[in-house]
């Protein structure tokens, strides 16, 4: 199991590598990147900013859930923070198992907790220099926010 | 007590912390309370998500002196 925040960009082989077992027979990678819109307005660049502490810890809390709740699953992720351009990296999560099923579901629960549980924020600078911060919550976001 | 805010809190009322007065045996309900009369709090609702030591707390969590208290908006990591 690896979680960690990193401030610089992620390295998606690196991430990979961490889950690399002999008795693997499959690894199941998740890249989540700046997309160039929001809702339909272009998107230039997003600031993501955490609670690093508790974004760290809650981070290590979700790879420790899916990692027991997928037995002999290997779970690493890693996620960014600071002002990123679209197409950068934003998370990475790599499972392994012996097998795609449960390396491919342990991966997609990995994003799915993440994004519901570690205290991270992205604030989007649009194109026509506006900034919003993305509240997934909100009404007019319901159903657009399904890409990391 | 002092309270952590981040992002649209943060930009909200101002500031990266604010210190808030909670009696003695106060919870996290009271202390949201407290929050929300100050000016620019608006965009805080009712039930916010609160950490407290690092981890999210229900809002009858009574505080103690020296907890850190973080206002958790709406996260959106990923």
């Amino acid at each position: 199991m690896h979680a960690a925040l990193r401030h610089g960009p992620l390295d998606v082989a690196g991430v990979l590598a961490r889950v690399a077992r002999d008795g693997a027979g499959a690894s199941s990678v998740f890249v989540g990147t700046v997309r160039e819109q929001h809702l339909g307005r272009p998107v230039v660049r997003i600031d993501y900013e955490g609670y690093e502490p508790m974004a760290a810890a809650e981070l290590t809390g979700v790879a420790r859930e899916v990692a027991a709740r997928y037995p002999e699953t290997c779970v690493a992720v890693e996620h960014r923070l600071g002002t990123l351009g679209v197409g950068e990296a934003s998370v990475v999560i790599a499972v392994s198992h012996a097998h795609r099923g449960p390396a491919i579901a342990a991966c997609a629960e990995t994003i799915e907790l993440l994004k519901r549980r570690v205290p991270i924020w992205k604030r989007e600078h649009f194109a026509d220099g506006t900034v919003d911060w993305v509240d997934p919550t909100a009404s007019s976001a319901v159903g657009a926010e399904s890409a990391a | 007590m002092r309270v952590l805010l981040f992002a649209s809190y943060a930009d909200a009322l101002g500031a990266p912390s604010i210190d808030v007065a909670l009696p003695a045996g106060g919870t996290v309900d009271d202390l949201v309370r407290a929050v929300r009369a100050l000016p620019g709090a608006r965009s805080v609702p009712p039930q916010p998500l609160v950490a407290v030591n690092l981890a999210y707390a229900s809002g009858d969590r009574v505080l103690a002196d020296g907890d850190e208290v973080a206002l958790i908006p709406p996260v959106a990591g990923g």
